[in-house]
């Protein structure tokens, strides 16, 4: 059977082309536009695979999202994506260990990420 | 050079001694220091003596023993607490009593030095401390002189100046990829969507342009008797194509040329983004009505539409920097989040106000009022 992957993000344009990238993977995705949506979803449906923005209603939606997900489902990996990186001065110390408990996320990638490096670490994170 | 105050209560002279050898010429300097920063250590034997020293000095770093002759050291790190002084207290504790120094670390202790210590673990740590107090200091200076506002925007302008670029990269990629085969049609509606979002980061850009513009602030304002009426007209007409494309239907109530002095830029400023919001943001089929009324200084401008509305919560955000109200309905308008806060700030440069009504589903009600600057 297929795995399931959730795709978060606001912008329906990289939510478009996510959703094309991982389908090409061969998974099955699960899109949602917002905070909001994600948390209905994740009530009724248990993904395999979270990929989630950062900033959406809120700046931190993406880190809100991970820590709910990760208590409803402690099994499922998750994925922050994020388009804020160094660059622009706006860090998230993720792995300061405070943040990096509650956040609870696996991984955080940049948004610009190659459909390659991302295949490679949706493998990796469901063990295939 | 800066010079930090470093005092150290403990009873025994020969710790007081070695630690004032050890810290005279050390010297710590960071990346993004100007100037190295030294020390000058202060010494007391006793709680109370040491107590009476930092209300005199106010030093920057307190190395503490616990075991002290008359107060316990703990009880010198309360009084710091207390008096909400910004001094880093280190305990210094021998390994015996390690589980006190736990316990005076979750009371606000920044750290722990175990005695015996050697040279290298004390300048370790004040370095450590420096670094920590520096930053602590430049990010202080920085709120205060606004600059960590202007960096923060600068943060946000970023990523909203990266997302249209990474979507219309990611579209580019997909149709150089062929990844439709010879589907021409969903090659197209990719193409769309790049244009659109090609058309707002125009938009950002002129935005910003206008932010700028205000804030240089007063001295490029140029004040001359305006006719509202004409400007309205004037933003009424560019809007007007856009207006046709949505069904939506603008009318200008008000027939008075209602004159003020003012800078014709920023009241058409102030005007274009007001209606081409009341257009955005309405229902295929809806209006847009504006009236302008003048009552001796005062001007007030209105633009009602019979869009979708605004809940209360989302009343109290618009008119913030890069805020975007995101919604089922509102997905696919484009916008940069700076309208609005661009037209807070050239109201508030005539001392003016913005009231908002606002019903969701039914329409939002823009009521700007303007002083007439004198002179």
């Amino acid at each position: 059977m297929k795995k399931k992957i959730l795709i978060v993000d606001d912008d329906m344009d990289y939510l478009f082309q996510m959703r094309m990238k991982v389908e090409q993977m061969g998974f099955e995705t699960i899109t949602a536009e917002s905070q909001a949506e994600t948390e209905k979803i994740i009530m009724e449906i248990k993904p395999d695979l979270c990929i989630l923005d950062l900033m959406m209603e809120s700046d931190d939606s993406g880190f809100i999202l991970s820590y709910k997900i990760k208590r409803k489902y402690p099994d499922v990996p998750v994925i922050i994506a994020t388009g804020v990186t160094a660059e622009t001065g706006m860090t998230f110390d993720v792995h300061a260990e405070e943040n990096a408990r509650w956040i609870n996320a696996d991984l955080f990638l940049d948004k610009g990420i190659r459909a390659d490096q991302l295949h490679r670490e949706i493998k990796k994170l469901l063990k295939l | 050079m800066a010079t930090y105050k470093i005092l150290i209560i403990d009873d025994e002279p020969g710790i007081r001694e070695g630690t004032k050898r050890i810290l005279q010429n050390f010297k710590v300097d960071y990346p993004f220091m100007d100037e190295q920063i030294d020390f000058q250590v202060l010494e007391a034997g006793t709680g109370k003596s040491g107590i009476e020293i930092i209300d005199s000095e106010l030093p920057e770093i307190l190395l503490l023993d616990n075991k002290l002759p008359d107060i316990q050291g703990v009880e010198v790190l309360e009084y710091v607490k207390n008096k909400h002084y910004d001094i880093v207290v280190v305990m210094i504790t021998s390994y015996a009593s390690l589980e006190l120094a736990v316990k005076a670390t979750r009371d606000g202790a920044f750290d722990f030095i175990p005695k015996p210590f050697t040279p290298q673990e004390i300048r370790a740590s004040v370095e450590n401390i420096t670094k920590q107090i520096f930053l602590k200091r430049m990010t202080q200076s920085l709120n205060n002189t606004g600059k960590q506002i202007r960096f923060q925007f600068l943060s946000v302008l970023s990523h909203e100046l990266k997302a249209p670029l990474n979507a219309i990269d990611g579209y580019l990629k997909m149709i150089k990829e062929r990844q439709f085969g010879n589907n021409i049609d969903a090659y197209d509606e990719m193409l769309d969507r790049s244009m659109e979002r090609i058309k707002g980061m125009r938009q950002l850009i002129l935005d910003l342009l206008d932010l700028t513009k205000i804030e240089t602030g007063k001295p490029t304002q140029k004040l001359e008797k305006v006719n509202i009426r004409k400007i309205v007209q004037m933003s009424v007409d560019t809007i007007r194509p856009y207006a046709i494309q949505k069904d939506v239907d603008i009318y200008v109530n008000s027939r008075e040329a209602c004159e003020m002095k003012a800078d014709p830029g920023e009241i058409e400023i102030i005007m274009n983004n007001l209606i081409s919001n009341a257009v955005k943001y309405n229902k295929v089929g809806g209006r847009v009505d504006i009236f302008i009324e003048k009552k001796e200084s005062l001007l007030r401008l209105t633009v009602s539409d019979t869009g979708i509305g605004l809940n209360k919560e989302d009343k109290e955000k618009i008119f913030e920097d890069f805020v975007r109200i995101k919604s089922f309905q509102t997905r696919e308008v484009t916008g940069s989040g700076l309208g609005l806060s661009i037209v807070k700030k050239i109201v508030d440069m005539y001392q003016g106000s913005i009231d908002v009504q606002s019903e969701p589903g039914s329409g939002t009600s823009f009521i700007i009022t303007l002083l007439e600057p004198e002179a």
